[in-house]
């Protein structure tokens, strides 16, 4: 008992977030999560509080913590000044070095993420530019996006001297250097790593679902499809 | 007490020598914001301002979405800090809440748990070769407008009145979540009574006005929004907050952080299109500014120059409540006057009432 939560306050999140949960629901009640999935953030911090390994393991594996969309309104609000989210954030962490988050339908979606954000912040410099969002992916962004993203040569240059050259501005080409440097920093402090173990533990599960890997049908089948089962009360 | 209470959080902000980093989310969405600040606090008011073309994400989304551990974000933010010491500026002006919200972060776990900083120290130096001093002085842009209003509102060329009734303008503020939810010292009013968009609007001429919703998240939730089976989450949220304010009437919405004004204007239109409803007066959407845009449009910015031909929500009633004079043709031009084209008329923008509107769908 308590092997998971002793890993768990190996980070800082923890220390900082989680001091002794009452139970209150003030969480709960505010959480923006829990307003629209069947969610309760309360419930997760004490299934952490009271250490017990197997019920932390099962919280690794579920849905329940990926609901979360850190926004962080719990951590002002919490009485005990508890913060649900950074408990949240150090759970995920662990789920994913184990492997856990491919066992939920919500947590595999964490490739995707990859893929998309982890990929343009190492090639691009940039958590998303412009090409990213596409209108096809993104049809809530309505006609004017569309306008922009067909467009883009003629709308952008004129709010950036640099679109996509070298120079100050927005969505500068940032250089081979600085990109050199952030992948480098990626491999010393653990984000490449984290990028190795969500990739290799994304293609066993893909291949135990029957894919042929985590290939172009496994992501298209982790980012769009809702099983329906995360809102019913 | 609300009227008061903000001024117990309060915090120095550096008055010149700015030290400039932008946002990923802005870039894309409305990029002439970040033009604008520097214009205004640049140029307008003549205060310095440096850009280190440089300067990278700070990884936020992925930190927020999980993928990029605490400690290759800390070593991210180390070396946005050490280009800033190479400068030789100490003031960090930050574009983006995310940002904002995560060099607080950084610097706070690095003041609670020092060794978190001799890691991330000896990280960037064999990454890099680099090291770093802390900022001085570490503001988010929308504080730094703060700051400058009372002498931007000595430069108004539209008040924000209705040119028409003399009223105020009515508006409703929405802070970025990570502006003062994770430390409230570090934002003007904290995290309950923020006041560093009210104290804008106030200045330059209008009326804010609360509503129960106000502090409730846009609902961007990371991972819930870049994920295309979990955009449920994005809409009911945003969907919360626009019923909440649409009973109070406001001319417009002014937003301090790179996503809420996005999901506010492109959800409107999603609303209206899955259901007819829209939110604002006289049956349109209601316009959902960044702070740079409503300082640019006091000032007399031209409206196209500001970017917001970039909004989905039709801005144009708005800028006619003001007095603003704009041309029409000219909203959708592209480089050197070439016009490039228009988007499709949508159900958000136009006045038909919602049966009309639900017919047309």
């Amino acid at each position: 008992m308590g092997k998971y939560f002793d890993r768990l306050m190996e980070d800082v999140r923890m220390r900082e977030g989680l001091h002794s949960c009452m139970n209150c629901g003030v969480c709960t009640g505010l959480c923006p999560a829990a307003e629209f999935y069947d969610y309760d953030p309360r419930q997760v911090v004490n299934t952490v509080q009271m250490r017990d390994d197997e019920e932390i393991e099962k919280l690794l594996k579920s849905d329940a913590l990926w609901y979360c969309g850190e926004c962080m309104s719990c951590r002002p609000r919490c009485p005990r000044g508890n913060t649900p989210g950074y408990v949240i954030q150090a759970l995920r962490k662990i789920s994913q070095e184990d492997g856990f988050f491919a066992e939920s339908e919500k947590g595999r979606q964490q490739l995707v993420i990859k893929r998309v954000i982890g990929g343009s912040i190492l090639s691009e410099g940039y958590c998303l530019y412009p090409k990213l969002v596409s209108p096809e992916l993104h049809p809530e962004q309505g006609p004017v996006w569309a306008w922009i993203h067909e467009n883009d040569t003629q709308i952008y240059p004129q709010f950036s001297p640099n679109y996509r050259k070298a120079g100050p501005g927005p969505f500068r080409k940032i250089s081979e250097a600085t990109m050199d440097e952030i992948r480098r920093i990626f491999e010393v402090s653990g984000g490449a790593k984290m990028f190795a173990a969500i990739e290799e533990h994304s293609e066993q599960k893909a291949r135990e679902m029957g894919f042929a890997g985590a290939n172009d049908s496994y992501i298209e089948m982790i980012y769009t499809h809702d099983s329906g089962t995360h809102t019913q009360r | 007490m609300k009227r008061t209470s903000w001024q117990e959080y309060q915090k120095k902000v550096a008055d010149d020598d700015y030290y400039y980093v932008r946002s990923c989310i802005r870039q894309n969405f409305f990029p002439g914001s970040e033009k604008a600040f520097l214009n205004i606090i640049g140029g307008d008011l003549g205060r310095s301002i440096y850009e280190n073309p440089e300067h990278t994400t700070c990884t936020g989304i992925g930190y927020h979405s999980d993928i990029v551990p605490m400690e290759t974000t800390m070593t991210v933010v180390a070396r946005q800090f050490a280009l800033l010491t190479e400068s030789g500026r100490e003031n960090l002006a930050v574009s983006c809440i995310t940002s904002f919200g995560l060099y607080t972060e950084m610097l706070e776990t690095w003041h609670e748990f020092p060794e978190t900083e001799e890691r991330t120290r000896r990280y960037l130096k064999e990454a890099t070769g680099r090291e770093f001093r802390k900022p001085k002085n570490v503001a988010h842009t929308s504080d730094i407008m703060f700051h400058h209003r009372e002498e931007i509102a000595r430069k108004v060329r539209h008040r924000l009145v209705n040119v028409k009734t003399g009223e105020p303008l009515r508006v409703v503020d929405h802070i970025g979540c990570h502006y003062a939810k994770l430390f409230p010292k570090v934002g003007i009013g904290g995290a309950e009574f923020p006041h560093v968009l009210a104290g804008m609007v106030e200045a330059w001429g209008g009326e804010v006005i609360d509503y129960p919703e106000r502090r409730h998240c846009c609902g961007f939730g990371f991972r819930n929004y870049l994920v295309k089976a979990n955009r449920g989450f994005s809409i009911a949220n945003t969907h919360k907050k626009l019923e909440s304010m649409a009973p109070f009437k406001p001319d417009f919405i002014i937003t301090n952080c790179p996503g809420c004004p996005m999901f506010l204007d492109r959800w409107q239109y999603t609303i209206a299109e899955m259901e007819g409803t829209t939110y604002g007066q006289d049956g349109v959407g209601i316009p959902a500014l960044t702070y740079e845009e409503v300082a640019g449009l006091v000032m007399g910015y031209d409206p196209w120059a500001l970017g917001l031909q970039m909004h989905q929500v039709n801005v144009e009633p708005l800028l006619d409540k003001m007095g603003v004079k704009y041309d029409p043709a000219a909203k959708y031009l592209g480089l050197n006057g070439k016009y490039i084209g228009k988007p499709a008329d949508t159900a958000v923008n136009i006045n038909c009432g919602t049966q009309q509107v639900i017919r047309n769908l």
